[in-house]
Parts: C-alpha cells; sequence; structure tokens
C-alpha cells in the first residue's frame, strides 16, 4: 500500500496513484446495474428515481436491465407475498456475482401494513441477504437515493483479498440460496435461518 | 326497481318449484336481501337477468360470508317436583345452530340503471356441504370472485368452468378468511408487538422456552 501522504503530494505534482482494488471498486460502484422489477407502489417511487427529476443515472444506475443474468442489483421493491417470494429468490439466485440486495419500503423489510396478514411474507431477508433496508411506506426517491449512495459506500470498502472480502469471493459461501417451496399451510421452510435469525434483542 | 316483496313474488311465479325469502336489514342503510335457495337458483338468476323489467345484466361483486356454528343458552322455567313439593326450577338449555358459508351476489341493471339487488346462498354446513351453484354461466364476471370465494373460504362452486385457486398457491389447504383458520406461527420476531400481536408473540416465546 502507498502511504497516503506521498499519493497526495504526488497528486499535487500532476501523479495520480492507485490499486487495483480501488480501481475496481470505483469501477463497479459506479455501474451498478439494477434489475427492472417491482411488486407493488414502491415500484413507482423507483421509476421516479430513475427519471429526468431524481436522474439515478448520476450514479451511473439508469440502466435498469430487463434479464438477471445482466444486473448487479435487486431492488425489492413492494410487497413480497408468499405465492411470488420463491420467484423473488429464483431471480436472486439467476444474478452473477458479485450481486446486490436493497428491500425497498416497510413491507420489503418486514411486511409493513400486510404484516399479520396470512399471504404476505414478513420481509424478504428471511430468504435473501440484504444489503440496504429503506424503511418508509413508500420511502421517498431521495431514500433510495440515499440507499444507493449507502451501498457505493460499501462497495467502495470491499476488499478484493484476506479475511474481510466480501461473500462471493469466498468460494465456500453459497451463492445461490434455497428456493422455498408451496407448502400446504405456509411457504416451507418459513425462512432460511443461514439467511436470516430472529434478533436476540427481540427475545429479552 | 320494483319492492323486493314484489320481485320474490314474480320470481316464485315464473320459476316453479323455486322458494325465495326475504332477509331483512335492520341497520340505517336498510339494504335487504333475497336468500334464494340452492336448487333453483340458476333458474332465478337467469329470470332475473332476463325479465323486461328487470335486465339485471351486471354483476358488480361477488364475496363470501362466514357464520360459524353458534351456540345460544336458554333460561328455561321448568315444573319440577322437588322433595315433594312442585317448584319452578331453572334449567339452562343449549341451542346449536350449524354454521354455513353464505355467498352474496350484487346485481345492477346497466340497461334500466337500477340496483342493487343483493342475492344470497347459504350452503348446508361448513364441512362437507359446502356446494353452491355457480352463476358465471349467466354472468360472466362472476368467474374470477367465485374462484377467490372458493379460495379463501372453501364454497364449491357447481358449474363454474375452471375453479381453481386465485390468490394463494395451489398446494394451499387452509381457507384464510374463515372464522376459525388457524394462521402459521410465525411470531418469532415482533419488534413492536402490541394488542393481539402481543399475545401471539407471548405465546409463540413460551413454546420456544418450553422446546428448548
Amino acid at each position: 500500500m502507498i502511504d497516503p501522504e506521498l499519493r497526495s503530494e504526488l497528486k499535487k505534482q500532476g501523479v495520480f496513484t492507485t490499486s487495483f482494488e480501488e480501481l475496481y471498486n470505483w469501477g463497479r460502484k459506479n455501474s451498478i446495474w439494477p434489475l427492472g422489477f417491482g411488486l407493488a407502489c414502491c415500484a413507482i417511487e423507483m421509476i421516479a428515481t430513475s427519471m429526468a427529476r431524481w436522474d439515478l443515472a448520476r450514479f451511473g444506475a439508469e440502466v435498469f436491465r430487463p434479464s438477471p443474468r445482466q444486473a448487479d442489483l435487486m431492488i425489492v421493491a413492494g410487497t413480497v407475498t408468499k405465492k411470488m417470494a420463491p420467484q423473488v429468490v429464483r431471480l436472486y439466485n439467476q444474478m452473477p456475482e458479485p450481486k446486490y440486495v436493497i428491500a425497498m419500503g416497510a413491507c420489503a423489510i418486514s411486511g409493513g401494513p400486510f404484516k399479520q396478514g396470512y399471504n404476505v411474507l414478513k420481509g424478504i431477508d428471511r430468504y435473501i441477504p440484504v444489503d440496504v433496508h429503506i424503511p418508509g411506506c413508500p420511502p421517498r426517491p431521495e431514500a433510495l437515493l440515499h440507499a444507493f449512495m449507502t451501498l457505493q459506500q460499501k462497495i467502495d470498502g470491499q476488499a478484493l483479498t484476506g479475511p474481510e472480502r466480501p461473500r462471493h469471493l469466498v468460494s465456500e459461501m453459497p451463492s445461490e440460496f434455497p428456493v422455498p417451496q408451496f407448502g400446504e399451510h405456509d411457504l416451507e421452510p418459513p425462512s432460511n435461518p443461514a439467511v436470516w435469525r430472529p434478533p436476540l434483542a427481540a427475545k429479552a | 326497481m320494483e319492492p323486493l316483496e314484489q320481485i320474490i313474488a314474480r320470481v316464485e311465479k315464473a320459476v316453479p318449484g323455486v322458494r325465495l325469502e326475504l332477509v331483512v336489514n335492520n341497520s340505517p342503510s336498510g339494504q335487504h336481501s333475497i336468500l334464494i335457495d340452492v336448487a333453483g337458483a340458476l333458474e332465478v338468476a337467469k329470470f332475473l337477468r332476463d325479465d323486461a323489467l328487470l335486465r339485471f345484466d351486471y354483476a358488480s361483486n361477488v364475496t363470501g360470508v362466514d357464520w360459524p356454528d353458534t351456540v345460544s343458552k336458554k333460561i328455561v322455567k321448568v315444573k319440577q317436583v322437588v322433595e315433594g313439593v312442585e317448584k319452578e326450577v331453572d334449567q339452562t338449555i343449549e341451542e346449536k345452530k350449524p354454521g354455513y358459508l353464505e355467498a352474496v351476489y350484487h346485481l345492477y341493471s346497466m340497461e334500466l340503471k337500477h340496483g342493487p339487488l343483493i342475492l344470497r346462498m347459504r350452503t348446508g354446513n361448513r364441512a362437507e356441504q359446502v356446494q353452491l351453484p355457480s352463476l358465471t354461466p349467466v354472468w360472466r364476471g362472476c368467474e374470477f370472485q367465485e374462484r377467490e370465494i372458493f379460495d379463501l373460504y372453501g364454497i364449491q362452486f357447481e358449474g363454474h368452468p375452471d375453479l381453481r385457486r386465485i390468490l394463494m398457491w395451489d398446494e394451499f389447504k387452509d381457507f384464510p378468511m374463515r372464522k376459525d383458520y388457524v394462521e402459521p406461527d410465525d411470531y418469532e420476531y415482533e419488534p413492536t408487538a402490541h394488542d393481539e400481536v402481543l399475545e401471539k408473540t407471548k405465546r409463540h416465546r413460551a413454546q420456544e422456552a418450553s422446546a428448548t
């Protein structure tokens, strides 16, 4: 690693130094291509975010891809019903690594106003790992932009080597997650314990 | 629209053997409805659609109602001979009323601009006699709504062209809108539990504690 002081001195002299990791993350964080899919009213806010007024293109993320094979980011925008949950997990499995998930809105993070219903999943984080949660019903486009910036910071800080490297660079970690099956009374299993455990604080 | 009594009289005259009943609604809205018996329901529906004075050509809404089994207690004074003396003794009689499922149709006439006419049909009970005739052959718009009632209440519509679940998945066995539906116990994490949810959360934790 280059000494930061030397680096800033070099910069003043017109010499730009970088590392492969920085360059790689810089490129990745500024070209996050989301998967173009929405589940409910949050999707309308997501669409608004991509249009001229909020202009998601400033972050290099305006290219909503119609295929999961070309997408880096899944924005779970809206209510995930139990009938839809297996398809969402399947789409996530079909995305190539590195992949990220933003759970947008009260429904996607917890079930929201439909939490006590018989047909709504209590948060998509029960089946797939979520990087950024956005509360709100629906969240304003600014909130989604903030989530984007949070995700960019996360990508920027990811080391490519060493024990702190992200999940997709650890060969033992799964890149696919089990798709829940339709059961007679509920989805089976009701959650993936490898991804989601009830927070301990709530048990006390 | 003519009064319901008159409609009932005309239907009973036009469709032989059918018996209709006026279900009175005592609330301020006063939306009375007609209970039709299952056997002649299709004929009654056709009459309501085709009669020149009625012309109910549009079923705007079909919904279900679950009426669970009820037990009403009555206290009756009974004369009994106690120790040689005749006395009046209070006796409670439990009256069990079997529940039923109900399908409610709201009909309008686009042509004559009147309505709604509310039709009701009741099943025999809530367990095995849950068949009702489908009115989809008369009003095509009932198709999805009858499927929804089948999905959520479990009424079997006979003569329906495509009776499958519409909201829940096909493997699902329960009927979630019935009063005795038991929901899956997924109360392991309730950050802001209160009232009913708090009770369920406590029950879940007690079960979890006893399991470990």
